[in-house]
């Protein structure tokens, strides 16, 4: 650490981009967010507990964090194949399809959740293929994952397309001249180079994924314990004029995937620290 | 650094075999694995959108797009973004500096810290500026004291875009410029350059395609939000109503092709920001290009 | 360096600039704004013509009316935050009662300044159907028969979701001799049926158009324009024996159009509503008509239904949303049972 900070020193910079990082950072996110603490002050102890302790919050919580868990990992792995897909080969329409890959974003995420809802259903273009093989997609929480493996698509490959186009290949090229085989190349040079991105990737789209909720309520069929996702409870407690109780369950989802958050970034400022460790 | 490396890739020092891809089975499987990837969740549900836009034909689908209160929400989507994206742009690169440049403590948390829009759900992301700027909000009483309208007007819009926009051009860049290291910065400086001229000259065109994904992120996350300006917009049509909430009213009016025809404008101005990429990447780097074996732009 | 730092003052002065601009309050024309709910849509775009019309032919004065529409609870809640709606017309009084009771945007008494508790138009809660209604759904009973797959929105979430569960007590209870507990029974096998919830009514429209469900328990005027506007011949509606007079209420808010100096505008808007030119246009929207003239007119359209409304049954929008919609209510016990 001590080494690094002093080789570090000469690039200038430091205190006006982190100054105005956290002027920003705090102006337009942490202020507005701290609001749905205040708020959520407003009740007492037992009160909270009784909110976020009862069952049907707790099956949503799980619903919610198990839900974009699975999402992500699809996304990880699916999407570090379209990405090394994309950048590595060479195909017919290879542009057609690296465009598309950001329409999750661009399309409004009720358009998404209708589109996705007409496909999956039963009698849906695609629904009707799993009808036969008796999974039922649409109004289960498969729907739901389905939703959130869209919504959260191009945060992988759009982080691992830069690292991928960029790595360098001579570390590639010397493992093979010295008889490596493709997948130990692999493993150990180009997995370790792109795990970073990887991980970012999937953190992000977890996180896009736990707060989402246009698409999703077309698709899950909110049937409570059992398909209903937390955004909605908050959203049916607003509907209430219940702001307080609203605000307690937003501010304790903003804690927990802060820490997922913090845990997956803490993972990879470990690996990034060996990685430079091991080069040296 | 990796610009005269990858000239030097082009002397054939080794197997003339392709060493440095899979062989061709499994190329072929992987593609396939994507394509049907893409396909079952990205073409397809484009393809409803598309199919659904165009059920009353194309006249219906121009007349759509042209009439008063389309416009006036296509006009009022380029307004937030072009306010929110470039905000979003300046800090993304800010931020990226102050966290791949420096070491310093707590920068996982930072880090988190700015991933944090991304897990709000829209309904609260939009429900907090409520909170501050609604009347029942802290600073309701004084701005409706002087008449300032922030939320249900367009202000509201923009500053729940730029929140929930926030980390995309941020957190592209910051795997990225991690993953390159600053020791072509830490030549320039040592060498006497100015901080602006090694960020000018030796990271802008490092990072120049991360940046721009990130953009595209970015913008295509602006132009597509709906749920949490939806919060903040009070539906106001001709005034306060994005592409988005357009979407939303006409496929709530029943008018389905006419609401669809706007989303897939939405998905079209996406796809044109991607157009736009290829473009000027032919244009202006085919000579630097040519050298980047793999990394094949133009996709023939 | 400095072309950097130029181009940053001069573009946040721009920034700046725009936003003020934006912030600025709105054009001098007098202007109306109806904060409404969904399916008004129609309703108000017709009427607002007419009226405007009216006002100019009367006071030579030009106005603009602008619409604003959504799920009835948020646009109750965007008017209590600050939405400067003149004149709100909602679903149902519970969500403008809120805005006297968190807001102080209008008097107590605010139900009482119109006509037939401020309701210019009623209408009730009735089933649609497929065609030729194959699984023979006559009334309330048969939706709770085991092969039938019901949609209605979530209560919780939608306001005429909120009438159609009433509805469904009120049958129960007149059903069972008022036994409340019977009438649980009932409405917790009715929400057993139901494979879906929407948020909104026409979030549920659509799933039952998409080919979901038997039976879409629905606000009537929703059922009529569905049949009209979206598949003549494949939707067929079925009346209750028994079902709710729904009231959907209108009010000015006087805070804003004391602000806005609209108070005049404001109050004609919404007596327009009850002359027969008003009506009229309600009746065509499938809205019932409150004038009886103008109902004889359109007897056809709507049938003859048994009828009670919610103050009889319920008491009061407060008590029935505390005993059913609030958390831990009736609604949420019977999910929490299964």
């Amino acid at each position: 650490m001590t080494k690094k900070k002093k080789k570090q020193s000469v690039i200038p910079g430091f205190s006006m981009s982190m100054g105005l990082t956290l002027s920003y950072l705090t102006l337009i996110v942490l202020a507005p967010l701290s609001m749905l603490f205040i708020r959520a002050a407003g009740l007492n102890v037992s009160e909270i507990k009784h909110i976020l302790l009862s069952e049907r919050t707790l099956s949503a919580f799980a619903l919610s964090f198990g839900a974009s868990l699975i999402a992500a990992l699809i996304n990880c792995i699916f999407g570090f194949i379209v990405a090394w897909v994309l950048v590595r080969y060479t195909f017919p329409g290879k542009v057609f399809f690296d465009a598309f890959v950001d329409l999750p974003f661009a399309l409004p995420t009720a358009v998404a959740g209708i589109s996705l809802t007409s496909l999956y259903m039963t009698s849906g273009w695609i629904g009707r293929y799993f009808h036969i093989l008796g999974i039922k997609v649409a109004y289960t929480r498969i729907g739901i994952i389905v939703a959130l493996t869209f919504i959260g698509l191009p945060f992988v490959v759009r982080t691992l397309q830069p690292v991928l186009s960029d790595m360098d290949k001579q570390a590639e090229e010397a493992a093979v001249s010295l008889g490596a085989s493709r997948w130990k190349t692999f493993i150990h040079v180009i997995l370790p180079e792109i795990s970073p991105a990887l991980l970012t990737g999937f953190a992000l789209a977890l996180a896009r994924a736990i707060g989402e909720y246009g698409s999703v309520v077309f698709i899950s069929g909110n049937m409570p314990n059992r398909t209903e996702i937390v955004p909605l409870l908050i959203m049916t407690r607003l509907e209430e004029y219940d702001y307080s109780g609203a605000t307690v369950i937003a501010a304790f989802m903003l804690i927990v995937s802060f820490l997922l958050l913090l845990m997956i970034n803490l993972l990879q400022g470990w690996g990034q620290r060996f990685q430079e460790a091991e080069k040296l | 650094m990796k610009d005269y490396r990858s000239k030097n890739e082009d002397v054939p020092v080794r197997l003339k075999t392709h060493p440095l891809t899979e062989p061709w089975p499994i190329r072929l499987l992987l593609t396939a694995v994507a394509f049907i990837f893409l396909g079952l969740f990205l073409i397809m549900p484009l393809v409803i959108v598309f199919y659904n836009a165009l059920a009353e034909g194309f006249i219906a689908f121009k007349n759509v797009i042209t009439n008063s209160e389309a416009l006036s929400s296509i006009r009022l989507t380029l307004i937030v973004i072009g306010l929110a994206v470039p905000m979003n742009i300046v800090f993304g690169i800010l931020a990226a500096w102050a966290v791949t440049k420096f070491s310093f403590r707590g920068k996982q948390i930072l880090i988190s810290f700015i991933d944090l829009p991304l897990t709000v759900s829209p309904v609260i992301s939009g429900t907090v500026f409520i909170l501050i700027f609604g009347l029942h909000g802290v600073l309701g009483e004084w701005l409706n004291s002087i008449h300032v309208k922030i939320v249900f007007a367009v202000p509201g819009i923009v500053l729940a875009t730029i929140f929930v926009t926030l980390p995309y051009v941020a957190r592209e860049l910051i795997p990225l410029m991690q993953a390159q290291g600053s020791s072509d910065e830490e030549a320039a400086v040592t060498l006497g350059a100015s901080g602006w001229k090694t960020f000018f000259k030796i990271t802008l065109p490092n990072i120049k395609w991360g940046l721009f994904y990130g953009v595209i992120l970015c913008t295509a996350r602006a132009i597509g939000e709906f749920g949490a300006v939806s919060v903040v917009s009070g539906h106001i049509r001709g005034k306060t109503v994005t592409m988005p909430l357009e979407v939303e009213i006409l496929y709530n009016e029943y008018n389905f092709s006419a609401a669809f025809s706007i989303a897939s404008l939405l998905a079209l101005l996406s796809l044109a920001a991607m157009g736009l990429k290829k473009l000027t990447q032919n244009k202006t780097e085919k000579v630097a290009l040519e050298h980047e074996k793999f990394l094949n732009i133009t996709g023939v | 360096m400095i072309l950097l730092k130029r181009n940053w003052i001069i573009s946040s002065f721009i920034g700046i600039f725009i936003m003020g601009y934006l912030c600025h309050g709105y054009g001098k024309d007098k202007e109306l704004l109806n904060v409404s709910y969904d399916p008004t849509r129609e309703l108000y775009k017709d009427f607002n013509q007419v009226f405007q019309t009216y006002w100019k032919e009367k006071t030579g004065q030009d106005i603009v009316i602008q619409q604003s529409h959504g799920g009835a609870g948020k646009q109750a809640r965007a008017v209590i935050e600050g939405l400067e709606a003149d004149v709100v017309t909602l679903a149902l009084a519970y969500d403008i009662d809120a805005m006297h009771r968190i807001s102080q945007l209008i008097p107590e008494n605010w139900q009482s300044r119109l006509p037939n508790n401020s309701c210019p138009y009623t209408s009730t809660i009735v089933f649609l159907v497929r065609k030729d209604n194959p699984k023979r759904i006559k009334d309330w009973n048969d939706l709770i028969r085991p092969d039938i797959e019901v949609i209605t929105p979530n209560p919780k979430t939608s306001g005429g979701a909120r009438w159609n569960y009433l509805a469904a007590w009120g049958y129960a209870l007149s059903n069972n001799a008022n036994d409340e507990s019977k009438a649980m029974e009932f409405i917790s096998k009715l929400y057993q049926n139901v494979p879906v919830l929407d948020t909104g009514a026409r979030g549920s429209t659509n799933t039952f158009i998409k080919g979901i469900g038997d039976v879409f328990i629905s606000w009537e005027n929703e059922a009529l324009l569905a049949i009209h506007k979206l598949g003549r011949g494949q939707f067929e509606i079925v009346i209750p024996s028994l079902s709710i007079l729904a009231e959907p209420p209108v009010t000015v808010i006087d805070k804003n159009v004391d602000e806005h100096g609209t108070r005049k505008i404001a109050e004609e808007y919404l007596k327009y509503l009850y002359t027969p030119v008003g009506q009229e246009i309600c009746a065509k929207h499938y809205y019932r008509p409150v004038d009886p003239n103008i109902a004889v007119i359109y007897q056809d359209q709507f049938p003859k239904v048994r009828l009670f409304n919610i103050r009889e049954v319920f008491g009061s929008w407060t008590d029935a949303q505390k005993k059913h919609f609030s958390d831990g209510g009736i609604f949420d016990q019977i999910y929490m049972d299964q």
